[in-house]
């Protein structure tokens, strides 16, 4: 549920280079902070032309069987598919795969673990075929859509992109910094805060599995460093390009808004990406509640709350959170989603560094 | 997605419940309301749905707020220098499990100075941070040894947390202050309510902590009460006046010793002997004193004994069991519950004008040196009487000391503890550099941490020659772990030399030689690591 635009691509790593050629729009992002030209394409090859345009008609017809696949699944009933069981998601998952399209398998898999969603099954799995019918549809007519959206349906689909926009030097306070694990590679995310910029980045680096990856920036620490933000209308993700000195400590927090204005930018971001799960969203005023058997994040100062996602509330991080409160008000930031809000960190009401929650 | 917010628009979930139908019976049986049927409507279902959840999504709105908390109490004290903090981050994140394997290697075993770290942190009367109270509970939670200091530390703001996890019951029940009727010992009705109306751990922590500050008033709260209270709680409450016991208190102890049980009466009987002044003393001289004298027409003048024939009532009135245990005379039994509550202060008098170490030297007839010096090391214990504890003691070089004497090791150990700090680790001290580390472990216990000098060198010689000799290194490990917590952080640039692995003598076990090496690693590491945590606790100095 937490996945952003290019977290896939690391499955692609060796077609990197390919890749990278097959974006041949090469639009710079707005918000030029850094000043920077964008770095130039490398030559393109017409051997890498040719491979380029061979997996893009792969991709295409992997996403005409889906689609065919969604509709026979619709036309017999989302019922029949849950007898069928997991193996028709894992079978349907193979064959995008084999058509190279590592981001329309992964969402196919995360159907199949759906269907053991409880009471809220038949929705979420409404919800989620009819976003990825959406996906097929938009890689379907991506020539037809406006180059930033074009740039987000490939990373989507699960084609790497080379970072390409112009560099931003800033001082990015680490903000958070998690690992996401699954049987083959553990995917490390880190979540920046440019001071001057007043940008939002996130980081990606993975290792195989089990092993830790090797970027370790310490949360609460700035650094000074230049990251080059990668294609796709209003994602996050960039890439490290220089480190200019030691972290250090910092006194700088990322400015907060309130529950509502958290939901209303997750809402904004779907505009740009109606595929997105979360943004990454700074509360301010904010206190831990419990609720049931579940937490809520509830303004201080307005009659709002918004729910702890059920996977923050098993992870000792909330208890972090709930102690550096003591039913005061602080300032958390994490991901904003139509689940709910994960906390990954926080600032105690006093003067002090930030304090992990993951 | 319902579950998160409130809904968007009104129109919408009707729609919604209409297309999330459709899509479970499949398009086959159903059309929504609006499409046509045939080989487009399940496109047509999937177009509809996605645009309504983008909406959706797009328009989603906070929830209602659940009722807020009332906020955690305000915790006066000063917060931690940020060294200290993270050290304390480090220390609590090294929880057993969590480095896996039972070996420690050279690393240095982290949990086992949190201990230390409480200590020191508590003795400068620091706050801590926040976000490690649930660390600091957890490790609360898993070792018992540690909640005292732990909770000290963790403040009232982990009370308050611990309110709302239940997994960290265990506070509320522990903390002193903790529960909801906490004492405030300046309030006589409070305190009078509490007593009358408690639960029994309530009246003990209650009766506790008064005694520790007014020992009258504890004293006079049980004395109202006496009479009602049942036999076992009498027992506990009479044992908390074990703190702070004074002349005072004989009057109520000796009534005690008319009470329906015998546990109650021997504890009371107890501790009256460890009033020196008091009538029960006086009373367990006399009979102490008639079974035991100095035989002066031998040629080596030699105590003689001659042990109680009866125990009587005033005796059992005075708090002698008269039956004896399992595998023991009854007279010699007698005998030595009368030496061990007759007043130490009684011997020099009764036996020549003699200094405590020389009736300890005097030969004692017919085998009763064993149970005559026991019964005087139990009395030394009891009234805390250094010089006795000093002659029982002995020289620590002396070749009895090391073995099974007349005084056991335990004793031993006992004995030691009514010493001052000074003397006991120079008497242990002592005793290493001339018996070794291999019955040191019960001594070193009763010493003061951080080991005094002489001590520390003594331990650390006496390792060098275990591991010069060959000895095999894990019956040390005991003796390691000790020194890692208890020695001098000061002394690690000592240890430097030792280090290095030596050649393996031929008849050592094998591997032992990088094992020692590997233990002294650890050692080293281990006081350099105390040495920087103690630092970063001190406060800063102010410049020159």
């Amino acid at each position: 549920m937490t996945d952003q635009g290019g977290c896939r691509t690391a499955t692609q790593v060796p077609e990197r280079a390919l890749d990278a050629t097959s974006d041949e729009l090469r639009e710079p992002v707005s918000d030029t902070a850094g000043g920077e030209a964008p770095t130039p394409a490398p030559p393109v090859s017409p051997a890498a032309l040719r491979r380029a345009r061979r997996r893009a008609e792969r991709i295409t017809a992997g996403a005409t069987e889906l689609e065919q696949r969604l509709a026979d699944l619709l036309r017999g009933g989302l019922i029949s598919a849950e007898q069928a069981g997991a193996s028709l998601w894992e079978e349907t998952a193979a064959r995008m795969v084999d058509a190279q399209a590592p981001g329309l398998a992964n969402k196919v898999r995360e159907l199949g673990s759906l269907a053991s969603a409880g009471a809220d099954a038949p929705v979420r799995l409404l919800e989620e075929c009819a976003l990825l019918h959406l996906l097929a549809q938009a890689w379907l007519r991506r020539d037809r859509l406006p180059e930033p959206l074009a740039a987000t349906v490939r990373s989507r689909v699960g084609l790497t992109a080379s970072p390409d926009g112009p560099a931003i030097r800033d001082d990015w306070l680490v903000l958070a910094r998690y690992d996401i694990s699954d049987s083959r590679l553990t995917t490390r995310r880190t979540w920046l805060h440019g001071r001057a910029s007043g940008r939002t980045a996130l980081l990606l680096s993975y290792g195989a599995a089990g092993r830790a990856p090797d970027l370790t920036l310490p949360v609460g620490l700035a650094v000074d460093a230049e990251l080059t933000p990668y294609p796709g209308a209003g994602q996050p993700r960039m890439a490290l390009a220089e480190r200019f000195g030691a972290p250090a400590p910092t006194a700088v927090r990322p400015p907060g808004t309130t529950t509502s204005g958290a939901l209303a930018r997750y809402g904004a971001a779907l505009r740009d990406d109606p595929w997105r799960e979360s943004v990454p969203v700074t509360l301010d005023r904010v206190m831990p509640v419990p609720d049931g058997d579940g937490w809520q994040l509830a303004d201080a100062d307005e009659d709002h709350a918004l729910p702890v996602t059920a996977a923050a509330r098993s992870r000792p991080g909330l208890w972090r959170l709930v102690a550096l409160s003591g039913g005061a008000p602080v300032r958390v930031f994490g991901e904003c989603g139509p689940w709910g809000f994960t906390p990954l960190a926080a600032w105690p009401p006093g003067p002090g560094e930030a304090v992990p929650l993951c | 997605m319902s579950r998160t917010t409130a809904t968007v628009a009104a129109s919408l979930p009707d729609h919604w419940e209409d297309l999330v139908t459709t899509a479970l019976l499949g398009t086959d049986r159903r059309t929504p309301p609006g499409t046509a049927p045939g080989a487009k409507a399940p496109s047509d279902l999937l177009d509809a749905a996605a645009a309504v959840t983008v909406r959706r999504r797009a328009g989603l709105r906070p929830a209602r707020p659940a009722e807020r908390l009332r906020p955690a109490p305000e915790d006066p004290r000063p917060s931690l220098p940020p060294a200290a903090a993270r050290r304390l981050a480090v220390l609590l994140a090294d929880r057993p499990g969590a480095s896996g394997g039972g070996r420690r290697g050279a690393a240095p075993d982290l949990m086992e100075l949190l201990p230390q770290w409480l200590q020191a942190a508590n003795a400068r009367g620091y706050a801590a941070p926040p976000q490690a109270l649930p660390a600091l509970l957890d490790a609360a939670r898993g070792r018992t040894d540690l909640r005292p200091a732990a909770l000290r530390f963790a403040g009232p703001r982990a009370l308050w947390l611990a309110r709302l996890n239940p997994d960290w019951r265990f506070a509320l029940r522990a903390a002193p202050g903790g529960g909801p009727s906490a004492p405030d010992l300046r309030d006589p009705l409070g305190i009078r309510r509490l007593w009358q109306e408690g639960l029994f751990a309530e009246r003990v922590t209650l009766l506790t902590a008064l005694r520790s500050r007014d020992a009258a008033a504890a004293r006079a709260l049980l004395e109202e009460t006496w009479a009602t209270e049942r036999a076992e709680d009498r027992l506990m409450f009479l044992d908390s006046l074990r703190a702070g016991l004074g002349p005072d208190d004989e009057p109520f102890l000796e009534r005690a010793l008319a009470d329906r049980s015998r546990n109650v009466r021997a504890t009371a009987a107890e501790l009256l002997s460890a009033l020196p002044a008091s009538a029960l003393a006086g009373r367990m001289a006399v009979r102490a004193a008639a079974c035991v004298a100095v035989d002066r027409t031998r040629d080596v003048p030699t105590i003689v004994v001659e042990a109680p024939h009866e125990c009587d009532a005033a005796m059992e009135r005075d708090g002698v069991a008269a039956t004896a245990p399992a595998g023991r005379g009854e007279r010699s039994w007698w005998l030595g519950q009368l030496v061990e509550a007759a007043p130490l202060g009684t011997w020099p008098g009764r036996l020549g004008g003699r200094t405590p170490e020389e009736i300890v030297a005097l030969p004692v007839a017919d085998g009763w040196q064993g149970e005559l010096h026991a019964a005087w090391c139990r009395a030394a214990v009891r009234q805390r009487d250094a010089a006795w504890s000093r002659a029982l003691l002995g020289e620590p070089s002396a070749p009895e000391a090391g073995g099974p004497g007349a005084v056991s090791l335990a004793e031993r150990a006992r004995l030691l503890a009514t010493l001052d700090a000074g003397e006991r680790a120079a008497w242990v001290a002592g005793f290493i550099e001339t018996h070794g580390l291999s019955e040191a472990f019960q001594l070193l216990g009763v010493c003061a941490v951080p080991w005094a000098p002489p001590l520390g060198r003594a331990v650390v010689d006496a390792l060098n020659i275990a591991r010069d000799a060959g000895s095999y290194p894990w019956s040390f490990s005991g003796v390691m772990g000790l020194a890692e917590r208890c020695l001098d952080p000061s002394e690690a640039s000592r240890l430097d030399a030792l280090l290095a692995i030596p050649d393996e003598p031929e008849d050592a076990a094998p591997g032992a030689a990088s094992y020692w090496s590997e233990a002294f690693q650890r050692l080293v590491t281990t006081l350099r690591l105390r040495g920087a945590m103690l630092a970063e606790l001190a406060p800063e100095e102010p410049a020159p």
